[in-house]
């Protein structure tokens, strides 16, 4: 492995890193930047608990190495909510309780904010299909099916009030 | 937060020399004691939990200690809506104190659904305790008879109207401390529950979606260092040469060899691991049974000595009866070994503070753990804290403490602190398995589907659920463990799962050789009201209305009796051509006493369930020679989105009686009904766990 200038822009903040530009976007945003609601659950892109945005694009970030990045904007969980204020899907799987130990809630969040951001108002269908990389062990899923429907209303709702 | 450490662990410390009120604050500790307080950790058998204590704050906080842990299952919140609702205070009043071995009672272990039963009683208890005081010193301070007085939402009022006093004016700068007797009276539940609305929202959700919940793995401390373990290649493998030249060699990495554990500690986790593979290891390898042997292995190597998971029952003469009756059935049933693949891996984190080392881990036996650091490096138990933070998920998988003696080792060579964390592909390795077993099963009655005869016997699978819930008058049931090549250990419900399995697919076995519908044979052999209703709500909910034999289409049901709780699950099954199933609906009616928190019990329901499908349909470890062969999660599958049926789940409500264990019993009977599923729509009998590994039905009937 070899060091190398990593430029990043995570969650709006640019980082200048000095790293290997193999290690994976996951170790980076973790160890390097601190930002541990990303999560390693497997290491090989099946569970989708490392799930983050490049420039809005789901991605497993244990499977991207940090110097294939390039200008991308990352977005982790931390970088979901704006002023305080959770977004749609944080605030439907909050409300409803959507997760017990809660360890795969960011990858599940992120990923569902992508899909609603894309397709604001998905049938069961597609729902089940943007989640099918993300595993839950403890919930069953179905809590989590509720919490992406709900969200979908809440940003619809959310849309109306703006207009 | 952590809390200050005490001088000694309190569980280990005499009441009266507890720093409650250095660490808590001023106002009222109400303690109830271990139910037999000459056990104490120090000798041998132990109670399940040590008592309870609650702190009642001169700033208004109430903090609640209980030794059990939460890796996810909603005990936390459960327990604050119990200890809230007795001591008349909103549920975001309280908080509760988990799995903190220097702060918190002494417990066996968050294992064997008995969270609910034990701590919700233990802190109840003592929450009841702590309100009577409360009303005590406010009769004390008002001049009113204390019938005359009540709790309400956080004060004590006379009830004419007249005085009011808040909890923490009465507690104000007091250091006092009240023993609560254990039959301190209970209230009837304080607030009707609500099926369907949150009884408490978890006051964390905010932290969960946004990534700020810190789990075990997210921990750390300045200047800490990463380690990794050296583990055997293959199973049962001894290390007889070890040479360290090239390691020693590595900067900033340090070594430790301490009997048989090899571990060391770099800087970052890659340099750890590249260090630990520059080990050159010797290792003595012995014969492992592969899959085709495993059977006969098992059945030819009883466990001797520590059988502690062994029960029977003899009753009239089985085999008699089994001559005399009309119609029999003989099966054997199989489950493969299973992993519980919990979504954070195993995670230990230790920090020394002079002689005495703390121990962050996602454990279940925190007490235990502790222990086992305290053996292992030699040291007074008394130096030795473990804390559970967030944990995510074990579903029994993360009892014991290796990790947590490797770290505190590895910090104790390093002087700094020292984070050990499985990858998952060493998850797979080298945590332990639910067990194989195996499972004779012969069963004979009438033609009018009456069981008059019953013969079961379980190798290596364990005792829960054993003995049937069918009336029978003749049976002789037992079980026996075995030496198991692969490790072996706790897993939800485990032995539950597989004698269920089994039974209840010979029921429908025994059901279906006498032409009497499994529904109307289970009313008539089943001894237990509350089981029954559980069936009825099933079969009411799901429609049932006998096997529909259709082609490509079938119906099945089972029940099942676990840790006081009862459950009934209908699978409704599709075939296609290709043989391909798919599991289309799954109800469940499920009743474990009375309910706390309605929506995390529905979920606790839906997630057993969804869990039962994986090792009903395909969850199998592979393994030959002593290795593991899908050591991944691209090689090991666990239920996804598209393998979720429509799941429904109905509740009943026993407020009548103490709530019972609910993790673990709701999953029990969903394999059998699978499989009994697929024979309606087939006509195969499936007798093995995983029933359906490759996805589709044999064309022929599994022997």
């Amino acid at each position: 492995m070899t060091l190398g200038e990593v430029s990043l822009k995570v969650n709006g903040q640019d980082h200048g890193l000095s790293l290997e530009r193999e290690r994976s976007l996951l170790a980076v945003i973790r160890t390097e930047l601190g930002l541990t609601g990303t999560k390693y659950g497997c290491g090989e892109g099946e569970c989708g608990s490392c799930t983050v945005l490049l420039d809005g694009e789901p991605v497993r970030s244990c499977q991207v190495p940090v110097g294939d990045v390039g200008t991308r904007e990352v977005t982790t969980v931390e970088g979901l909510a704006k002023n305080g204020v959770l977004n749609p899907v944080q605030q439907a799987f909050a409300d409803l309780g959507a997760f017990q130990c809660g360890f795969c809630t960011p990858g599940m969040v992120v990923r569902a904010t992508a899909l609603l951001q894309n397709n604001p108002q998905p049938s069961e269908v597609e729902i089940r299909q943007a989640l099918e990389g993300n595993l839950c062990r403890c919930c069953g899923y179905v809590g989590i099916l509720g919490a992406v429907r709900r969200a979908s209303e809440l940003a619809a709702e959310g849309r109306r009030d703006r207009s | 937060m952590t809390l200050a450490r005490p001088a000694r662990p309190w569980d280990r410390t005499p009441v009266a020399d507890r720093e409650y009120f250095d660490i808590l604050g001023p106002g009222l500790v109400a303690v109830l004691p271990p139910r037999k307080p000459e056990e104490t950790a120090a000798s041998g058998w132990q109670p399940p939990t040590g008592g309870a204590w609650i702190h009642v704050g001169s700033d208004g906080r109430i903090r609640a200690f209980t030794g059990k842990a939460e890796v996810g299952q909603g005990t936390r919140t459960a327990l604050q809506i119990v200890v809230a609702d007795e001591l008349r205070v909103p549920h975001d009043r309280v908080e509760v104190v988990m799995a903190d071995t220097d702060v918190c009672p002494w417990d066996m272990g968050t294992f064997g659904s008995r969270s609910m039963p034990d701590a919700s009683r233990a802190l109840g208890t003592v929450a009841a305790g702590a309100r009577e005081t409360l009303v005590s010193l406010a009769a004390a301070r008002l001049g009113t008879p204390g019938v005359e007085l009540e709790a309400v939402e956080g004060d004590v009022r006379s009830r004419d109207g007249r005085g009011r006093v808040e909890y923490q004016d009465l507690v104000r700068d007091q250091n006092r401390v009240a023993t609560v007797a254990p039959d301190a009276s209970r209230s009837p539940r304080a607030r009707p529950v609500s099926l369907g609305r949150p009884a408490a929202a978890d006051s964390a959700a905010a932290d969960v979606v946004t990534g700020r919940r810190a789990f075990v793995s997210d921990l750390r401390r300045p200047g800490m260092l990463h380690g990794t373990v050296l583990h055997p290649p293959t199973y049962g493998a001894h290390l007889t040469a070890l040479d360290l030249s090239s390691v020693h060699d590595r900067p900033g990495v340090t070594v430790v060899r301490e009997g048989d554990f090899v571990g060391l500690a770099a800087s970052s986790p890659p340099e750890a691991r590249a260090a630990m593979a520059e080990v050159r290891a010797t290792w003595q390898e012995v014969p492992q049974p592969g899959e085709r042997e495993i059977e006969s292995h098992l059945r030819t190597h009883p466990l001797e000595g520590d059988a502690w998971d062994q029960d029977q029952k003899i009753l009239g003469d089985a085999e008699a009866a089994l001559a005399r009756s009309q119609v029999t059935m003989q099966a054997t049933y199989r489950t493969a070994y299973v992993a519980h693949v919990p979504l954070e891996t195993h995670c230990a984190l230790a920090e020394w503070d002079g002689p005495r080392v703390t121990v962050w881990i996602g454990t279940q036996t925190p007490f235990r753990t502790r222990e086992a650091v305290a053996a292992g490096l030699k040291i007074p138990v008394e130096d030795v804290r473990v804390v559970v933070p967030p944990t995510g998920s074990g579903f029994g998988g993360k009892h014991g403490g290796e990790l947590a003696t490797a770290a505190a080792r590895l910090a104790r060579a390093t002087e700094r602190p020292v984070r050990v964390a499985f990858n998952r592909e060493e998850e797979f390795r080298y945590a332990y398995f639910r067990p194989m077993s195996v499972i004779d099963v012969r069963a004979g009655g009438d033609r009018d589907g009456r069981l008059a005869a019953w013969v079961f016997h379980n190798v290596n699978g364990g005792s829960a659920a054993l003995l049937p819930p069918y009336r029978v008058p003749n049976q002789r049931v037992d079980n026996e463990l075995s030496r198991s090549p692969l490790p072996q250990g706790s897993y939800r419900a485990l032995a539950a799962t597989t004698n269920n399995f089994a039974r209840e697919t010979a029921i429908d076995e025994f059901a279906h050789l006498t032409g009497v519908d499994p529904f109307a044979l289970r009313l008539m052999n089943l001894d237990d009201d509350r089981l029954v209703a559980v069936l009825r709500r099933a079969v009411e909910k799901s429609g049932w209305s006998g096997r529909i034999r259709s082609s490509g289409k079938g119906h099945g049901l089972a029940v099942g009796l676990e840790k006081n709780s009862r459950v009934a699950t209908i699978a409704e099954v599709s075939v296609d051509a290709q043989r391909r199933v798919r599991v289309d609906r799954l109800v469940t009616a499920f009743e474990a006493g009375a309910i706390v928190n309605p929506p995390n019990l529905r979920s606790q329901v839906e997630g057993a369930v969804v869990m039962g499908l994986g090792g009903a349909l395909f969850e199998a470890v592979r393994f030959a020679a002593g290795v593991v062969q899908n050591a991944r999660l691209s090689q090991y599958r666990v239920p996804r989105f598209s393998d979720l049926p429509k799941v429904e789940v109905e509740l009943m409500d026993r407020p009548d009686l103490p709530p019972s264990g609910a993790g673990e019993t709701p999953m029990i009977a969903v394999a059998p009904a699978i499989g009994n599923a697929i024979f309606d729509a087939t006509g195969c009998r499936l007798r093995t766990l995983p029933l359906v590994p490759s996805g589709r039905v044999p064309e022929t009937e599994v022997p």
